[in-house]
């Protein structure tokens, strides 16, 4: 076809127009039956992937001891600062947090210090819902936080693996007795 | 004297039925565009979200009324008493069923066309004295979008005024008994709803309060009842420029035969207007908005030749006895 006159073009691209507009009104009226994509909350909880980034927990190991060694690398990689602990030791050589608090009201819920836990023990959950009436009621302490249950890793148990020596259900475990672990080196021995 | 009286409740139950409706619409617009976008929209306060137009409202009137102390505060003031009146008052007008109707005004299209035309003050005077800028622009805005559509909105019903030879909109609804005008007049009804559209500065033509550009163009001063009244006025516009279409075009209250006996005239007149509602909000979730310069050239250019060609057209059947024998 040969290239039209310019009145026609002008007249031709309104009616493109034209059509166009109309085009995107049906098409948006078809949307009259299409299903809504909103999940509504509170009555219809959406899924929350079980890694998912909620609630921090601190976790048992499968005897039913606390996991955390209280070693500060949590709370060292937290960006907001807002975990607090202190570490103490028992009579029986095993490390654990005298007091852990958490400031939830601080917390981004990013997810560091559980990469940092040496021993699994701080876990986040897929619980979202933390909202309080008062802010005060957002700092967990220890006993908020310690759950009775192995969280994501059932069968870790840190000191079944470590080197040192404690109380494991009421049986000592001296050195050298852990799990691929060699006796000690003696090293005032002449032996290689 | 008990004339007089009835005709007073007459009105008294018209503005009280038309502003809450006005208000309700603000909910169908927003439940609508929800479901237009796969959403739900308000669907919290009362069942199905039914009461949202009145959370909003006691929200609303619990906000500070400020007026701006760099204002003008009279005209400030003013400016949205205006816009709502003059479209309460074209209501006056319009036939909404054989018993009921306000006036019936032998000049009534002219009276609507003059009451369209005085509510560009409202928005001219509200962005004048906000003595904002971005107010300032949404108004010169509107006056110019407002005078330009007018022109053509005014000849697009005159096809309707040579068909029926009456400028009274009862009459006009009467001599489409024989068939409704959209049959004869598709090319005016196209023009007057674009410039209702306009004229009502809803999407796409709502340059004056385009919130991407101006905040909100001339309410952007406003805030808590005066608000409130200039919402109103746009949800009113809308309402009585799909009245106009269908009194003009729709036949009214009238339907055919075997339809028209199942409803009451009002329920089918209702029924009408709120189909253009519906399309109305329709615009309003898929058009973009165009710039200035595109709705001023599309006015002068598209428009205006097409609204004077139709005309013509009409003229010359209504001459020849091409339309109604």
């Amino acid at each position: 076809m040969a290239k039209a006159s310019p009145k026609v073009g002008a007249i031709k691209s309104a009616l493109d127009m034209f059509t166009s507009q109309l085009r995107t009104m049906g098409l948006v009226l078809k949307h009259t039956f299409t299903k809504a994509d909103t999940v509504e909350y509170p009555e219809q909880k959406p899924y929350l992937a079980p890694r998912y980034r909620g609630r921090i927990v601190l976790t048992r190991d499968p005897d039913g001891e606390e996991r955390c060694v209280g070693c500060n690398l949590c709370a060292a990689a937290c960006p907001v600062d807002c975990i607090a602990l202190q570490q103490t030791v028992d009579d029986d050589g095993r490390k654990r947090a005298d007091f852990f608090r958490i400031n939830f009201s601080r917390c981004i819920l990013c997810g560091f210090c559980e990469e940092a836990c040496p021993t699994y023990a701080i876990q986040l959950t897929p619980d979202i819902e933390l909202a309080e009436y008062e802010r005060q009621n957002l700092v967990y302490e220890k006993e908020h936080l310690l759950i009775k249950g192995v969280g994501k890793y059932p069968d870790y148990s840190f000191y079944r693996h470590s080197g040192v020596a404690v109380d494991i259900n009421g049986q000592r475990k001296s050195k050298g007795q852990a799990t691929n672990e060699k006796p000690p080196v003696d090293i005032k021995g002449l032996m290689p | 004297m008990i004339d007089i009286l009835f005709k007073l409740l007459e009105i008294i139950i018209v503005i009280a039925l038309l502003i809450p409706i006005a208000a309700m619409l603000v909910w169908v617009e927003r439940r609508m565009i929800g479901i237009w976008q796969d959403r739900l929209g308000p669907n919290r306060v009362g069942p199905i979200g039914i009461l949202q137009s009145v959370a909003d409202l006691l929200k609303i009137l619990g906000k500070e009324d400020w007026i701006p102390p760099f204002s003008d505060r009279l005209v400030f003031v003013l400016a949205p008493v205006i816009g709502a009146v003059c479209v309460l008052m074209s209501f006056a007008v319009i036939p909404f069923s054989p018993s009921i109707g306000v006036s019936d005004l032998n000049i009534g299209l002219l009276f609507f066309l003059a009451m369209a035309s005085l509510a560009v003050y409202s928005v001219v005077l509200a962005g004048w004295a906000s003595n904002s800028k971005y107010a300032l622009l949404g108004g010169m805005r509107a006056a110019a979008q407002t005078v330009s559509y007018e022109v053509f909105m005014g000849i697009s019903v005159m096809g309707v005024v040579l068909l029926t030879g009456t400028f009274n909109l009862r009459e006009i609804v009467l001599a489409q008994e024989s068939g409704w005008l959209i049959q004869t007049q598709f090319v005016g009804f196209i023009i007057f709803l674009i410039a209702g559209i306009a004229e009502s500065h809803r999407l796409p033509f709502d340059l004056p309060e385009a919130e991407t550009e101006l905040t909100a163009g001339f309410h952007t001063e406003y805030s808590g009842l005066k608000f409130a009244l200039f919402f109103l006025g746009e949800y009113l516009s809308v309402t009585l420029i799909s009245s106009m279409s269908v009194v003009l075009f729709f036949g009214g209250w009238l339907m055919p035969e075997p339809l028209d006996s199942w409803l009451p005239p009002l329920v089918w007149f209702i029924l009408k207007v709120f189909v253009f509602v519906l399309f109305f909000i329709l615009l309003r979730t898929s058009l973009p908005r165009p710039r200035f310069d595109q709705l001023l050239s599309f006015g002068w250019k598209y428009m205006l030749p097409l609204a004077l060609l139709n005309l013509l057209v009409t003229a010359a059947f209504k001459l020849t006895g091409g339309f109604y024998g």
